[in-house]
């Protein structure tokens, strides 16, 4: 039994991450109604301005998260404002031109970090890496327990955001209806970058936490764009809390998968989740609070 | 039309004696590397570009193909050359559930699904290892020292793939395609059964997918799971090669393959790993500028030629 309960934090604690790299995913989608797939190389960003963080600097990781949010912040926004805006309302034959944008962003960031750091593994090994607490049976690693406390923290924190302050309101605004928001007066190109360097943050934020856990390097971007994105249509497009729970979910089913089919096919277990939410439930978990 | 059929014939008399004129076997890799992506960019043109299902997994449809070759090789030990009839078939085989599942999904949902079995049969094919020898690979021998076979073989399944497209979509399923691209609710008002010709549309675009992995392998002589069901280096690169050659267009996906091969190779010996970006930083610009890539802007880069020859013209004189 103590497996099983083993099996479980340890998805829920990683399940926390990923849901709060979807909730940047989710975020974008939401607004811009496309699918970002430079989301896992903003992942990979984040995780690698932690790695020089600490490695030239020595600033803990958990510190970090302040120096590589407002970094991504910025860059998303530059991203948005130069690259994704300059196609709206070009015509073009293949609908998702801005999705393959995406891929060619995604493209450029990877291969610019290969540039710098090469290609081989790197890890951040801090004071606390590999140190655990005990409850009951249930070994909990401490770098894991802090990265999912406060990858909480950031999604409760965005939730604020989102439902009390006016910009919260115009991002919310914008996803549920563009053209009503233009006409109550919300300027939706800003909101657009706005939006897409909040969700890239949030990205860097959650790459940041998993650097204490994890290892990095370049093509590690691809991981998460995969797992972001099944999240996302697990808690359906636009959801903040259909995204909190389907991170939690997906990190729960991965470990199962883990622990009781094959260490080697956890991934192939996110994927046939993915498929079949997408046939039997599309709206995803949002649409079954609705019924 | 009697300008359009001499530009044809003289593409074929240069694509025909080109690698006799050329001996450095270097060049003559470089040539069937641009037939191979050809024929994998026009195979992924007729589904996503024609028909519009943009399709992240087309690395599932390669693999299967050089897989198909590879493992006739490696378990019944014949010539992987039957993997040309087998690796294409065996990717038909497997388009057909796969089509069935995803085309109930639209627009990016299908895109995302068929990375996902893109994905899935990546980690299968390592995993398996009773079967596939995971991620050892497979390994046969080169049948031919001369690299003029297989660049003759690699211009027959790019003509056979071209041909094979430009007589669907000069035929009634080619507007079905079309139709379907432009207004799936509005072909489907009109009668037409778009899963259907979903399908015929998937079908020979894996067919080709699968052929040209067929051959990957026979030319190559080696693959593993990572190389041909790659999801940055198969699948995205299939993608990128046709919207910077020019999506629904019979050549673009040529002239991409053609841009990518030789800027990747000219690049990679100059500037070394930094290649694929200065790919994507291109790749990034066509789709900002040029969204219907190369040939789909052939008129206005015509034009604004004309122009610019113009205005020199007149400043001469």
């Amino acid at each position: 039994m103590s497996l099983f309960w083993q099996t479980l934090i340890c998805g829920l604690l990683l399940g926390g991450v990923y849901a709060l790299i979807a909730i940047g995913m989710t975020l974008i989608m939401g607004v811009m109604k496309i699918i970002n797939l430079a989301h896992g190389a903003l992942v990979m960003i984040g995780m690698y301005i932690t790695y020089v963080c600490f490695h030239y600097w020595g600033i803990d990781p958990y510190i970090a998260i302040f120096i590589s949010m407002p970094a991504l912040f910025f860059l998303g926004c530059l991203i948005q404002k130069y690259s994704i805006n300059v196609l709206i309302g070009k015509e073009s034959i293949l609908p998702e031109n801005q999705v393959l944008l995406t891929v060619g962003i995604m493209l450029v960031l990877t291969e610019t970090m290969r540039l710098i750091f090469g290609s081989d593994y790197k890890s951040v090994h801090t004071s606390y890496t590999g140190t655990s607490f005990f409850i009951g049976d249930v070994s909990v690693s401490i770098p894991m327990a802090i990265s999912f406390v406060i990858a909480m923290v950031f999604t409760y924190a965005l939730h604020i955001f989102l439902t009390k302050t006016d910009i919260g309101r115009s991002i919310r605004a914008t996803a549920q209806d563009k053209e009503a928001a233009i006409l109550m007066g919300v300027n939706t190109n800003k909101i657009t970058i706005v939006t897409f360097g909040l969700g890239s943050a949030l990205a860097a934020a959650g790459g940041t936490l998993l650097v204490p856990i994890y290892y990095l390097f370049p093509d590690i971007g691809h991981a998460f764009v995969a797992k972001s994105f099944i999240i996302t249509i697990l808690g359906g497009m636009g959801s903040t809390m259909g995204a909190l729970f389907g991170g939690l979910t997906l990190g729960i089913a991965e470990s199962f998968g883990a622990t009781y089919i094959s260490m080697e096919l956890k991934d192939v277990v996110g994927f046939v989740i993915f498929i079949i939410v997408l046939l039997f439930l599309p709206g995803g978990f949002k649409s079954l609070t609705k019924r | 039309m009697l300008k359009k059929f001499w530009f044809l014939s003289i593409i074929i008399v240069i694509a025909i004696i080109l690698p006799l004129i050329v001996q450095s076997s270097y060049y003559r890799h470089i040539f069937i590397l641009i037939l191979i992506w050809g024929a994998l960019g026009v195979a992924w043109n007729l589904l996503g570009g024609y028909t519009g299902q943009v399709s992240f997994g087309h690395a599932a449809f390669f693999g299967v193909g050089a897989y198909g070759a590879g493992l006739l090789a490696f378990h019944l030990h014949i010539s992987p050359w039957w993997g040309m009839i087998v690796g294409p078939v065996a990717a038909v085989i497997v388009s057909i559930p796969i089509g069935l599942i995803c085309f109930r999904l639209r627009g990016p949902y299908f895109a995302l699904a068929m990375l996902a079995v893109g994905e899935i049969c990546r980690l299968v094919f390592t995993q398996w290892v009773s079967l596939t020898n995971g991620a050892m690979g497979i390994l046969t021998l080169t049948t031919f020292s001369s690299k003029l076979p297989y660049y003759y073989i690699g211009l027959a399944i790019l003509s056979f793939s071209v041909y094979t497209v430009y007589r669907l979509m000069n035929s009634r399923a080619g507007y079905y395609f079309v139709s379907i691209r432009e207004d799936q609710d509005a072909a489907e008002s009109l009668g037409i059964p778009t899963t259907k010709y979903k399908m015929y549309s998937l079908i020979p675009s894996a067919f080709f997918s699968g052929l040209a992995g067929a051959f990957y392998m026979n030319y190559m002589n080696y693959i593993e799971p990572s190389v041909v069901f790659s999801l940055p280096d198969v699948s995205i690169m299939i993608i990128l090669v046709v919207i910077l050659g020019g999506v629904a267009t019979l050549w673009g996906p040529v002239v991409g393959a053609i841009i990518f091969v030789v800027l990747s190779e000219l690049l990679r010996s100059s500037l070394g790993p930094a290649h694929l970006l200065v790919f994507g930083v291109i790749v990034c610009l066509v789709i900002m500028y040029m969204p219907n890539g190369i040939m789909g802007e052939v008129d206005r880069i015509k034009k604004l030629l004309q122009r610019k020859g113009a205005r020199i013209g007149s400043e001469i004189t």
